[in-house]
């Protein structure tokens, strides 16, 4: 992984020194509040409902044993030791205050991290696949660019008071995982005309008030000229988006409004004008950077281990734990394994000082010293031994973090919600603790099989429910918390948007309406090899509407429809 | 008369004139953009510089080699929070090869001033109280070390992408 050289070093104590200068200023009262916000915004720091929230960078979700130590002593230190991983693949932490901050931000600048750029109207952390570097289906390591993106984003003087803010993910493999179709620009490694990788450019998706899926802006785009073409886009972005109104102002909107022809248009024009090499990365750059994402030289090993074979036999947690949560590696006889933070009960994505020093430890012991943040708000080993699988299984056991449901029902997606944050509507976490444990039983939770289940406390979406096969979005309803399902979205290759399925439910009946959504998928399935998405895109979502909003049609025959009509 | 800063507090012998306001026959006048691609023949009795004001929803596409050899572009930053005017600013340096006075005009707070300074703009109308004292009293807040490559070589010490900036 990227180590700070001594630049990256004295840029980021730079930064630091600077931080808290703006602090003292606005602490003396030379600056106001609404003066002071983009400068502590532009460092991660959030005025939320009870305390400053600081989210610290993860970039792209990856992090050393020695970082994941430092997040575990800033959350003991300075927070209620706890952290909260994000879809951003970073880690926010929800109890600081603001004059502890600056001390905060030199303890990350000892390992090399910073908290710059994490909210704002600026480019923020740049994501990318959990399983870059080891994936079976990848084309290309998207974390080299990941870093290049960073470092050219990092501080861009022309574009940290752009419109909104602007998320970029990259993705390397054949399957996306890195939700590239809902990010102000996605980019896909793909394999060029003449045998060379080229990216695909895609851009203007996004969610909140409006989803939008990214459109493809250029099929083909020669890689050492990324960051000329990504700075033509933002600049049309930042001179042409719309600044008149908060919810219109993301590039999405200005993609919709000018068409996604006439937006290459421009942007091809601004392109053609732009000094390409003072922009583009030289070589020898490119090469520097690279060095540091060699694969781990891991030898080849026998893709069966008699002690994972027997324990798996013996230990029917650990056999679930195995289904779900390890993944192949491209070397044989090692694995990625998927740590969910999300044990039944507890906060999603949320993994207490203890947890992340045990997760380093394992790192440190048997992963090679590198932990990714996922999409989905979990962590990931990526570099793991078969032989030491129960090793770490059992670290994990330990830690409390064995849950076997990555990527099933009870692994949500869900933002802070009203506990936190001042601008929700409704609370999200206590709605995913209930569902979780409503599924939590382990077979059922197999049997329903991958679903993605989302909920966003308010629309700005930050739960990204817009993408979730099932997605819950909380409203107000005359000053009551009400809750909105939507169904069929895909944050994946196939992306798409979920549908509203009909009025809110007050949160005392939402489970139960689950309940019915996962009953009729079981029905309605071809077979347990169908998933509920593949379920719902081949019925539709009359089915489920019914069976919520019209029970006693659905018990009489099927003769929902006509009895619509009355 | 009124003062900015361009490296230290200078005074300003430049006046900004109102469309509907007559040209003066002497002195240096930043008129609109809209006015001076109107204006051509109406400033030639001028004794002294033109410089033209230009908003942040200007575009620079007609008389772009006649804009490129005045001596002051003034942009606006009506709010601090708006960034129209980084990007003005780096097309007059690089595409345009403006070589003259970039101005920033507006609500403008000292964090910002080295972020424009690295897009090229060398000028400042300062109106917030705190960012004056401060100018006046300390060094710019900036951050030397720089991932891109500035426009503006002064600032900032170059990231060894290119390399060529002393600091």
């Amino acid at each position: 992984m990227y180590r700070y050289d001594e630049f990256d070093q004295a840029f980021v104590e730079e930064r630091c020194r600077q931080f808290r200068d703006q602090v003292e200023r606005r602490l003396k009262g030379d600056i106001s509040e609404d003066q002071f916000k983009p400068l502590r915004l532009q460092n991660g720091l959030y005025l939320q409902l009870h305390a400053y929230m600081l989210r610290v960078a993860v970039p792209y979700g990856v992090l050393s044993a020695r970082q994941l130590r430092k997040l575990g002593e800033i959350a003991r230190r300075f927070d209620r030791g706890f952290g909260h991983f994000t879809t951003r693949q970073n880690i926010q932490f929800n109890w600081i205050k603001l004059e502890e901050a600056p001390d905060i931000l030199d303890e990350l600048a000892r390992v090399g991290m910073h908290a710059i750029q994490t909210s704002g109207n600026c480019i923020r952390n740049t994501t990318t696949d959990p399983f870059a570097g080891v994936a079976i289906d990848e084309i290309e390591d998207p974390r080299v660019w990941a870093e290049i993106i960073r470092q050219w984003s990092t501080i861009h003087p022309e574009f940290l008071f752009l419109p909104r803010k602007f998320k970029i993910a990259i993705t390397g493999a054949a399957e996306d995982r890195a939700a590239i179709a809902f990010h102000d620009i996605g980019i896909r490694i793909v394999m060029g005309k003449e045998g060379r990788s080229e990216f695909s450019i895609y851009v203007g998706g996004g969610q909140g008030r409006t989803p939008v899926v990214a459109s493809l802006i250029r099929p083909f785009l020669k890689k050492e000229q990324l960051l000329s073409y990504l700075e033509a886009i933002l600049r049309v972005y930042n001179l042409h988006g719309r600044r008149d109104n908060l919810y219109k102002s993301r590039i999405k909107i200005l993609v919709k409004a000018l068409g996604i022809e006439e937006f290459k248009r421009q942007v091809d024009e601004e392109w053609e004008k732009l000094d390409k090499p003072s922009i583009d990365l030289p070589i020898e750059e490119y090469e520097r950077i690279a060095a540091y994402f060699e694969p781990v030289n891991l030898q080849a090993a026998p893709i069966q281990n008699e002690q994972v074979t027997a324990r798996e036999k013996a230990d029917p947690a650990f056999a679930a734990f195995k289904r779900n949560n390890v993944f192949a590696h491209r070397v044989p006889g090692h694995v990625s394994v998927a740590i969910a933070l999300k044990e039944p009960g507890k906060i999603p994505g949320d993994a207490s000082a203890d947890q992340m020093d045990a997760v380093a430890e394992l790192a440190e012991r048997f992963g090679h010293d590198e932990i990714r943040v996922t999409y989905s708000q979990n962590l990931v080993l990526p570099n793991i031994a078969l032989s030491d699988l129960v090793a770490v299984y059992d670290g994990l056991v330990a830690a409390g973090l064995c849950s076997a449901n990555f990527e099933l029902i009870s692994d949500i997606i869900a933002c802070p919600g009203l506990d936190y944050c001042n601008l929700a509507n409704a609370r999200a976490i206590p709605i995913a603790q209930d569902i979780a444990k409503r599924f939590g039983e382990q077979k059922k939770a197999e049997d329903i099989g991958p679903l993605r289940f989302n909920i966003s406390g308010c629309i700005n979406a930050c739960g990204h429910h817009h993408s979730g096969n099932i997605g819950i979005l909380g409203v107000d309803k005359k000053g009551t918390e009400h809750y909105q399902i939507t169904l069929g979205g895909s944050p994946g290759d196939d992306a798409s948007i979920g549908s509203i399925l009909g009025p809110s439910f007050p949160a005392e009946d939402l489970p139960e309406a689950i309940e019915t959504i996962v009953a009729i998928y079981l029905e309605k399935r071809e077979n347990p090899k169908e998933s509920f998405l593949a379920t719902y895109r081949r019925i539709g979502k009359e089915p489920f509407k019914d069976a919520l909003y019209n029970p006693n049609a659905l018990n009489s025959g099927g003769q929902s429809d006509a009895l619509e009509e009355v | 008369m009124s003062e900015y800063y361009r490296g230290g507090f200078l005074e300003d012998t430049w006046v900004y004139i109102n469309d509907d306001a007559p040209v003066p026959e002497t002195g240096n006048v930043i008129v609109s953009l809209t006015r001076w691609r109107a204006g051509g023949a109406c400033f030639s009795d001028l004794q002294g510089q033109v410089g033209v004001f230009v908003e942040p929803d200007d575009v620079f596409h007609e008389h772009t080699d006649r804009l490129s050899k005045l001596s002051l572009v003034s942009l606006s930053f009506p709010k601090f929070s708006d960034g129209r005017g980084y990007s003005q600013a780096r097309m007059l340096r690089e595409q345009l090869g403006f070589e003259g006075e970039i101005r920033g005009r507006g609500e403008i707070l000292l964090d910002q001033i080295p972020l424009m300074m690295r897009c090229g703009i060398d000028a400042f109308e300062v109106c917030h109280e705190p960012t004056i004292a401060a100018l006046k009293s300390e060094a710019l807040p900036g951050i030397m070390h720089t991932y891109q490559s500035p426009v503006n070589d002064r600032f900032g010490r170059l990231r060894r992408w290119r390399g060529q900036i002393q600091g």
